[in-house]
């Protein structure tokens, strides 16, 4: 594979229950382009959990999955309210999450610590009141 | 441990899936907490809970996991049934509760994947 290959997504924020559904295609495609098992897994964990903090806490935004020869990158662009400071929002168990979204199995804090654990690369571009830029790369071989 | 004696350990009424029955799985896992299992678990092959929404069934997906119990007598929706039958995962039911449901796999086998390692 010489050339790369982006799959765009649009995150519907309305809607709880459809959430994760980008991740799902994402994990589909990879496995038809033979990605390993293991990078599969881990690009889904980090997609899907991006793709539940839109929902939760941006009202939604755009994916794109890029795939070129030697990574694998995610993009994920929301127009929410920002965070107001990346560095405590990455600290395991912090959450601005209200308690409606705890009762639906989320919103522990595990979010962005875990996208960062499964990613080779991760960077938060956040503007108060603007939106959130996350970009994620995990190396292939 | 085959799929088939989960469910009768459990005395589970299996919803979809019924094909893989037969099937072997090694480790398992049980929270309430989706987050959790997304950031904690490693190869396990079925989850227990007793949390109901699609987001079960889809962070089971993510974890390449073949098997879901709902404990405590919890009921999937048809639409939960649908994602997890285009995913081949088997799904059943158990009246017992989320700790209960636990041990009598774990002192039947069925292991987790011990201590969560901080890095």
């Amino acid at each position: 594979m010489s050339e790369s290959l982006t799959f765009h997504f649009d995150v519907d924020g309305e809607d709880f229950t459809s959430a994760g559904q980008a991740s799902v295609q994402v994990k589909k495609n990879l496995r038809r382009l033979g990605i390993p098992p293991e990078i599969i897994r881990q690009v889904s964990i980090a997609m899907y959990e991006g793709e539940i903090n839109m929902v939760i806490h941006a009202g939604g935004g755009k994916a794109d999955v890029i795939v070129s020869e030697n990574k694998i990158e995610i993009i994920l662009e929301d127009h929410g309210p920002g965070i107001p400071d990346v560095e405590l929002a990455m600290q395991e168990g912090y959450s601005t999450a209200p308690d409606s979204v705890r009762s639906l199995g989320f919103g522990a804090g595990m979010g962005l610590p875990n996208m960062k654990r499964y990613m080779d690369e991760m960077t938060i571009d956040s503007v108060v009141g603007k939106g959130t830029t996350v970009k994620m790369a995990v190396y292939l071989s | 441990m085959k799929i088939s004696t989960i469910k009768d350990l459990l005395d589970a009424k299996i919803v979809c899936g019924e094909d893989m029955l037969d099937d072997d799985v090694f480790s398992a896992c049980g929270s309430d907490m989706m987050s959790d299992v997304l950031a904690y678990v490693k190869d396990q092959a079925v989850l227990l809970t007793g949390l109901v929404n699609s987001q079960v069934i889809r962070t089971a997906e993510m974890m390449d996991m073949v098997c879901i119990v709902f404990v405590r007598s919890k009921q999937p929706t048809e639409e939960m049934i649908e994602l997890a039958r285009e995913s081949g995962m088997a799904v059943m039911t158990t009246d017992m509760r989320l700790y209960e449901a636990c041990g009598k796999l774990y002192v039947n086998g069925l292991v987790g994947n011990g201590k969560v390692h901080h890095e």
